[in-house]
């Protein structure tokens, strides 16, 4: 069964803009599924439609089977969203906000209030559930409305870059909990600008450009397809210019730091080889960006250019 | 951080059960809402009325006389307690909504499975409670000053829900168009203010000229301020059947309204 299922959607603003120009998107029960794209791509309309936030212009779309224009309130009562701006009370404390919300969905005050130490626990929260929620940090405001998404066990949890402005301590602990609550069922849809995030969490992904679905495959197949990659080297000697490698592309970006194109078809040894007969050392090695957000930025250009 | 359970089958809503509940919640958040800023919500209306009865009952009111047969302290008793109960009523839903879609927490309520009308009725039962609160205060403020009988407890009771119900929907609508803190406020400036005051709270229209009394009749708060004044004191300027049948129709109108434009989303979905 698909968690999520939209076809032909569409989106036109009152301004004009067209937002999502017929999205053809599923998404099955049990995925951890990236949605990707740059910034105004259409990826939080996307998820605002599925939610009720934002009216669709056109096309359909259901979740776990109820179609949201027919059966809003089953469907609604199946997604926990967290969303990309901070949208709770900033003057009730995160004990309530979370007890309310879990109201909202019909579960009664005392099984909200257990559910409500469960997550709040969970989340490194309970500490601060009395303290006015505009006093948390953003790490904590963040990992609130994770908390607060949770309080009715959502059976698809949507998070719209759940970790933005987390440091990278918490913003690890949370994928632990992520990739947990999607082991015991929970199908999680996530769009993020952390490319990495998506790599390591993610079993499926979407790019969404232009108001389009651009690209939509597993992301093992995505990576596989990636030709090439760009290595930094960082040089023991300077160098007053890029050396010719023949087949090997290259550009100096300062005095002591390579940039080599390598495809999958060349092997490192040969391009070391080379180096060595111009008498090039190298310190260390890294790729320049992580592999997701190369094929990323070349599909992204590609869109553009066409 | 450590595991979560998800619900692994569909779980269809007892929906009677879960709506109350939802229902509750909004109401006993509202009810938090009113006590947390007790100093803004309920003060300022005991401070008003106090100051009220001191200038109007006995300084200048000894000067008046009695009116509709009644000391003119006890007289502008159940006006002023409605005034109260209106303003408060408005004011709740105006800010508490506003708020909600300036902050966007509105999103916990739209994102949730509770129907448009439920939540309409949610914000509007919380101002009837806030009108009831500041009522209750305002007329034990009204007793320290004057003997207030009742005539007719239960159209004391139907008016001021009834009044409440109406100007919390008012609030309602005034929350949903509005786009800034200016536009919260010019309603209860501009309209609902000069309607108050002109509305029979401080006197009978039979003292006014003919013309006056008759441009005074299409002031619905006059309907409200004399059913509720007829509750207690058992006098009124104006049909208490005709004041109830302009309630009915204003709740029923201002109601469907609401609920109609939550439902398309006005000012708060995309």
């Amino acid at each position: 069964m698909n968690a999520l299922s939209v076809r032909g959607l569409t989106k036109t603003y009152r301004n004009g803009v067209q937002a999502l120009k017929g999205i053809d998107l599923s998404v099955e029960q049990g995925d951890f599924f990236a949605l990707l794209g740059p910034n105004g791509a259409g990826k939080t309309t996307l998820i605002g439609i599925v939610t009720s936030l934002v009216r669709k212009s056109g096309g359909e779309a259901s979740i776990f089977g109820y179609d949201i224009d027919r059966e809003l309130e089953a469907a609604k009562s199946c997604i926990g969203v967290v969303p990309q701006e901070i949208n709770f009370n900033l003057f009730e404390t995160p004990e309530t906000i979370v007890v309310n919300q879990a109201g909202f969905y019909g579960i009664p005050r005392p099984v909200a209030r257990e559910r409500a130490q469960k997550y709040l626990k969970q989340l490194q929260l309970w500490d601060k559930r009395n303290h006015a929620s505009r006093g948390l940090s953003g790490g904590m405001k963040r990992r609130l409305m994770i908390a607060r998404a949770l309080m009715h066990e959502p059976r698809l949890l949507i998070l719209d870059e759940p970790t933005a402005g987390v440091d990278i301590e918490i913003r690890r602990s949370m994928w632990d909990f992520l990739r947990e609550i999607n082991r015991n069922g929970t199908t999680i849809i996530l769009t993020t600008h952390y490319l990495e995030e998506a790599e390591t969490l993610c079993r499926n992904i979407a790019i969404i450009d232009g108001g389009r679905i651009i690209e939509r495959d597993r992301m093992s197949n995505l990576l596989r397809r990636l030709h090439t990659e760009t290595l930094v080297l960082t040089l023991t000697q300077p160098l007053a210019q890029a050396p010719r490698l023949e087949r090997y592309p290259a550009r100096l970006t300062d005095e002591h730091t390579l940039e080599v194109e390598v495809s999958k078809d060349q092997n490192l040894n040969d391009l070391f080889a080379r180096l060595s007969a111009l008498g090039i050392e190298v310190l260390s090695l890294r790729n320049k960006v992580n592999r997701l957000e190369e094929i990323f930025m070349r599909l992204v250009e590609r869109g553009a250019a066409a | 951080m450590s595991t979560v359970a998800a619900s692994a089958a569909p779980r269809p809503l007892a929906l009677g059960r879960a709506r109350w509940v939802g229902f509750k919640t909004i109401i006993i958040r509202e009810f938090h809402r009113i006590i947390r800023i007790w100093s803004q919500t309920i003060l300022p209306s005991a401070v008003t009325a106090t100051l009220y009865f001191v200038i109007f009952g006995s300084v200048i009111g000894q000067r008046i006389g009695s009116m509709g047969g009644f000391g003119y302290m006890t007289y502008i008793a159940p006006g002023l307690i409605m005034q109260a109960v209106i303003n408060n009523s408005y004011t709740n839903v105006v800010s508490s909504f506003f708020g909600a879609k300036f902050g966007k927490h509105i999103e916990e309520l739209l994102v949730s499975p509770l129907p448009s009308w439920l939540i309409v009725s949610g914000y509007v039962a919380g101002g009837v409670l806030r009108g009831a609160i500041v009522g209750l205060v305002v007329t034990a403020v009204a007793l320290f000053f004057t003997h207030l009988p009742v005539e007719h407890p239960l159209i004391i009771t139907a008016a001021a829900v009834l009044t409440s119900v109406t100007f919390s929907l008012g609030g309602f609508l005034n929350a949903m168009f509005a786009k800034n803190f200016d536009q919260v406020s010019i309603i209860p400036t501009f309209l609902l203010a000069p309607l108050t005051y002109l509305g029979g709270v401080f006197y009978s229209i039979s003292r006014l000229p003919g013309w006056a009394q008759h441009l005074s009749l299409v002031d619905p708060i006059l309907y409200m301020v004399n059913a509720f004044r007829f509750g207690f004191l058992g006098v009124s300027d104006v049909g208490v059947g005709e004041a109830f049948a302009i309630m009915l129709i204003a709740v029923a109108g201002l109601y469907s309204a609401a609920v109609v434009l939550m439902e398309r989303g006005a000012g708060i979905r995309e």
